[in-house]
């Protein structure tokens, strides 16, 4: 069985009025099956509303199944006594930083989590170091917080998912707000514990550049998945990805749009250098 | 209605072991009706910079004239001001208050002093210019979309009806189809009125597509003022900065040093399908 694993997940937002009487319900997920094998790299795209980070909040128990299950590493998230396991095991950063940090001082609060868990204190430092270091922010480990820019802080909320040394990694749009430079660290910082520690990643995002490296990638649109693939699969639907308010990278795009002036070139190139050698080949 | 920043430097935490120069030795010129955008990496001193620009934070030393007038002197009236300099922070929609869109557009007027007739004109006027639908007007605005809140929350700036709109990042979380909506929105809204906006970005290839003069900073400095096109050509200087070109321009310069003759200086996608075309046609 997969580090995660939805089955027939359903999930409804009940909205109640003043008195507490119902007054609609909302499907956020319908009918979600997933099954996400231990070390991949996912991606899940899909625009505002489309369900995304209600999916992502189940797979480490902050939402629990209206009908259907999720397993996080074989352990059932409607049962309240895996809870504590299941946040270890799948760790979450949010969009914003602001709502996660609690220490005074950086390296406090990268230590938190370990703490919590009961680790024993050298090995706590050992994990806050390699943890700061693998987002870019050992130097700022004597800040507080909110000296520190959007970005910096949420590189400080990822170091303290990665302290906990958790199995899975569940990055809720942790890009939103930063520069280009702050979106390829954390990008690479994500590949890298994908790739050398093995740390199963699953990368929710509006920006389509990070998504290529993805094992694969699943669209959402209206709670469900409307399309799954590889990352080359997936964006050779230029034009279906444009109906779903999504994107594709820029220089996807410019294939397409030369593929339609009547160049002979590949659908789904996914990168500068891809795109270069096809060109060589008309040229 | 225009802004001059005359050598401005600004501390924070002047006098303590944590001060931190964000600003250094600013100068800027801004006429009327540009369109402008603003990028720099985290920490590079754009949102102090554009704190500077309705008199939220003041300069440690130098000065900022508005209209000819410096904003820094004692009796100049600072509210005035920042009805003219309107800026909409991130996530403007976190504030969002009333019990609905109209009457949250009505707040900024309302406080204006003007009448109730002014200043229901107003609020329409703005919701109209970020193209909201009337149905939406008396909705609670905390049922809207991501993009139709921050779209109310840029409307209750526009109400106030300043001469010049800051927009720190005003696409930030929003779905590809949202980012596009809200800046076609923004670039309508400067042709049809012609008020100067500055664009506080993060997307390389956003700046590239909308804005026609490019300011770039870099540790409390600004590095380069100038169109996208001349701007991007420092891509490498730019990437020092942790900043970055638009992927088109990479591409370009890729297909040139492979020895295909392209236009190196195409920052948008229309540019670089022209120029690659044009070298089949020859």
């Amino acid at each position: 069985m997969g580090i995660v694993k939805t089955k027939d997940l359903v999930f409804e937002y009940i909205r109640r009025d003043e008195e507490g009487n119902v007054e609609g319900i909302t499907r956020a997920i319908d009918q979600v099956n997933l099954d996400v094998k231990p070390g991949e790299f996912i991606a899940i795209l899909g625009h505002n509303g489309s369900g995304k980070s209600t999916l992502a909040k189940h797979m480490n128990a902050i939402l629990t199944p209206t009908e259907g299950h999720v397993f996080v590493d074989g352990k059932d998230t409607l049962d309240e006594e895996n809870v504590w396991d299941i946040r270890q095991k799948a760790g979450m950063v949010f969009q914003n930083p602001d709502n996660q940090i609690i220490g005074q001082v950086v390296e406090e609060d990268v230590g938190f989590g370990p703490e919590n868990m009961g680790i024993p204190t050298a090995q706590i430092w050992e994990r806050v170091k390699e943890s700061l270091v693998a987002v870019g922010m050992y130097e700022y480990r004597k800040f507080s917080p909110n000296k520190l820019s959007g970005g910096q802080k949420q590189r400080v909320s990822i170091a303290g998912v990665i302290a906990m040394h958790p199995k899975c990694i569940i990055l809720d749009e942790p890009t939103a707000m930063l520069d280009p430079e702050g979106r390829k660290e954390v990008i690479r910082a994500a590949r890298a514990l994908n790739q050398v520690e093995g740390v199963t990643v699953i990368l929710i995002t509006h920006y389509m550049e990070e998504v290529i490296y993805a094992d694969r990638v699943f669209v959402m649109e209206d709670g469900h998945v409307e399309l799954q693939g590889t990352p080359k699969e997936v964006f050779s639907q230029v034009e279906k990805l444009k109906s779903l308010r999504l994107d594709v990278p820029q220089v996807t795009l410019l294939a397409h749009e030369l593929q339609k002036e009547g160049l002979a070139l590949p659908d789904g190139i996914l990168t500068i250098s891809e795109f270069v050698s096809e060109m060589k080949k008309l040229g | 209605m225009s802004i001059i920043v005359d050598h401005v430097n600004y501390i924070y935490g002047a006098d303590t072991a944590l001060k931190v120069e964000a600003l250094k030795d600013i100068n800027l010129n801004i006429p009327d009706g540009q369109f402008i955008g603003l990028i720099g990496h985290t920490g590079s001193g754009k949102s102090t910079l554009v704190q500077h620009l309705n008199g939220l934070l003041k300069p440690t030393s130098g000065a900022i004239y508005f209209n000819g007038q410096d904003i820094g002197d004692k009796d100049y009236n600072l509210k005035t001001l920042r009805s003219k300099v309107g800026l909409v922070f991130q996530y403007p929609e976190h504030q969002l208050f009333e019990i609905d869109v109209f009457s949250d557009v009505c707040f900024g007027p309302k406080n204006l002093g003007l009448d109730k007739k002014e200043v229901e004109i107003r609020a329409y006027t703005a919701l109209k210019q970020v193209g909201l639908e009337d149905e939406y007007f008396y909705q609670s605005p905390f049922e809207l979309s991501g993009g139709q809140k921050r779209r109310v929350a840029i409307a209750g700036v526009l109400a106030m009806n300043p001469d010049i709109l800051i927009l720190d990042e005003p696409t930030a979380g929003l779905d590809p189809k949202g980012r596009d909506d809200i800046l076609d929105q923004i670039a309508r809204l400067r042709q049809e009125t012609g008020k100067t906006i500055v664009l506080v970005s993060h997307s390389m290839e956003d700046v590239a597509k909308y804005v026609d003069r490019l300011i770039v900073m870099n540790k409390g400095k600004v590095i380069y003022d100038d169109v996208p096109r001349e701007v991007f050509r420092h891509f490498k200087e730019l990437e020092e900065m942790g900043l970055a070109a638009p992927q088109v321009t990479y591409i370009m310069n890729e297909l040139k040093s492979q020895g295909l003759q392209v236009d190196t200086m195409a920052t948008t996608i229309e540019e670089a399908k022209k120029s690659i075309l044009a070298m089949f046609q020859k």
